[in-house]
């Protein structure tokens, strides 16, 4: 199963490098053939500031003439998280900032920065969206470095509420599964129930008992939160439009969360044997200064692992299908468009498998970990 | 490196307490409505199918008990008819001997009975019969006498022939 894994991401990475190589090289011809064009972007920060620096113009060559299309601009755009919630052409839903600054709280729209065109002078400083991360601007109209440490963002940022909506989503749906359990009492299931069982008797049965044995009771809460959870985030991932598309599970920071809880929980339920096998491992004494620190390298590095692991799979995906797509705008040409769309077709569907596949996998090894931290004999 | 992780908390540091928060929230949540009473339910109803199977396997064997049972009984039935019957044919052949056995007693009681009245009857007939004869002849004797000894000689030859008889005696 785990060597299944690691051959598809690296069938992934490799087509992830391949499509970038061709979007680079496209690149490269375009800009030898668009010398004389107006605006050259060698840079991005130099394309913004002379936007900044001739607003209108710009937004009229925006407009009219063609934009430069920049694939690795356009694909980490979307991969990454955001402020706004981009639903389609000029459409996006505006989201809370809310800041910790070192004098305050502050709270106002992301629609303020005008798509990061304008700054904004909050009650405290003056705040400027610099490549999606939230700036203070000093007197003089530069970024101003140090009191930009002092701003913490807690915004309500596309990834935070696409988030809030998987969490609704699996409320509804399991808080309506339940009910129709205490419903139909003893019956057999039906609907959503019938659809979810087997999935909550395959968390049960093939992950947490043969994992963890006979104290799986206590920890399968936990694994059915931390499966669905996953599960949901992966599928809405998919969807390419509004409420979906965020790329929630593809996100480090997400992944760290969850791989935290892990860390945490494996630990505290960590018995004698665990502890005993790292601080005194069965080796002679004199390898202990070798032996410990591995020990307890060990324990950071295996949810270390899973975090990278969901978060390379799901943003993986994502570079794939953004890559297929953009090869329609490298070439500019609609004659593209069926095979990349064939193309991304394949690999929704190979998304879907990815999908399921991740949640099973870092639910099975939080299985797995806790199991080892449990386990009785020795 | 300090470039790599320069701002690091100021940008991401919200979206981690976030994802804690709402994980979190959603583990307590979902615990509390959703994974206890699923988890139990589908407890109980495993429990209750594996009880039902159980009491099925249960049901199957006390039914094979209950067959041969009834297997048994029918055979102790069938042994005890036969013994009874042939209890019966042999009562019956005993009444029968012993019927016909005192049937023949009581014939040959009749018989005998029969035999003495008959030899009774018998007697008695002699007996009046040689009444009869002696009374008649006695009678005879007297109406010969009174005729003979109306006339004198022919008492004479009557006594002499009487005498003559005794002479031969």
């Amino acid at each position: 199963m785990d060597c299944n894994q690691v051959f598809v991401s690296k069938v992934k990475r490799l087509i992830v490098v391949f499509t970038l190589l061709i979007a680079f090289f496209s690149l490269k011809v375009d800009a030898f053939a668009q010398v004389d064009s107006t605006v050259v972007p060698v840079d991005s920060a130099v394309a913004k500031t002379a936007e900044a620096a001739s607003g209108e113009h710009a937004q009229a060559h925006g407009e009219h003439g063609e934009e430069k299309f920049e694939p690795t601009k356009v694909i980490m755009e979307h991969i990454a998280d955001s402020h706004v919630w981009h639903i389609v052409g000029h459409y996006s839903v505006p989201l809370p900032i809310i800041l910790y600054t070192d004098k305050g709280i502050e709270m106002f729209s992301s629609a303020q920065f005008h798509h990061g065109e304008h700054d904004y002078a909050g009650q405290y400083y003056t705040y400027r969206l610099d490549d999606e991360k939230i700036k203070v601007v000093g007197a003089d109209g530069n970024i101003d470095v140090v009191s930009s440490k002092k701003v913490y963002d807690f915004s309500i940022t596309k990834n935070v509420a696409a988030m809030w909506i998987s969490v609704i989503l699996l409320l509804i749906i399991f808080t309506g599964v339940a009910s129709s359990y205490k419903k139909r009492v003893g019956k057999a299931p039906k609907g959503l129930q019938s659809l979810l069982e087997p999935i909550i008797v395959f968390v049960r049965d093939d992950i947490a008992k043969p994992n963890i044995g006979h104290k799986y009771g206590k920890f399968m809460p936990l694994l059915l939160t931390i499966f669905f959870f996953i599960w949901i985030n992966n599928l809405m991932g998919l969807i390419p439009i509004f409420p979906g598309g965020a790329n929630v599970t593809g996100n480090i920071f997400l992944t760290f969360v969850l791989a935290f809880v892990t860390l945490i929980v494996t630990n505290l339920n960590g018995n004698k044997y665990y502890w005993k096998h790292i601080l005194t491992p069965d080796v002679p004494w004199w390898l202990y200064p070798i032996m410990i620190p591995v020990e307890l390298i060990g324990v950071i590095s295996k949810p270390f692992a899973l975090m990278i692991r969901l978060y390379a799979n799901i943003s993986a995906g994502h570079i794939i299908v953004l890559s297929l797509l953009a090869l329609i705008f490298i070439f500019k040409s609609i004659a593209i468009a069926p095979i990349s769309v064939a193309f991304v077709l394949f690999m929704d569907v190979l998304e879907l498998l990815v999908a399921f596949l991740q949640a099973f996998i870092f639910t099975m090894l939080t299985a797995l970990f806790i199991g080892t931290a449990v386990e009785e004999h020795h | 490196m300090d470039q790599l992780f320069e701002g690091l908390l100021n940008y991401h540091l919200g979206f981690v307490v976030w994802a804690f928060v709402a994980f979190v929230l959603l583990f307590i949540l979902l615990k509390k409505f959703a994974w206890k009473p699923i988890m139990a339910a589908i407890h109980d109803r495993e429990q209750s199918i594996d009880d039902a199977l159980n009491k099925a396997e249960l049901a199957k064997q006390e039914m094979t008990r209950l067959t041969a049972q009834n297997q048994d009984l029918m055979q102790q039935a069938r042994a005890e008819r036969d013994e009874i019957l042939k209890e019966a044919k042999t009562l019956k052949d005993g009444i029968l001997n012993e019927a016909k056995k005192q049937a023949q007693v009581e014939g040959a009681k009749l018989i005998e009975k029969a035999k003495i009245e008959i030899e009774n009857q018998k007697k008695a007939a002699l007996a009046e019969v040689k009444d009869q004869v002696s009374s008649l002849s006695l009678e005879i004797a007297e109406r010969v006498l009174r005729n003979q000894l109306d006339d004198k000689a022919k008492q004479e030859a009557l006594v002499a022939n009487l005498l003559k008889d005794v002479e031969l005696n």
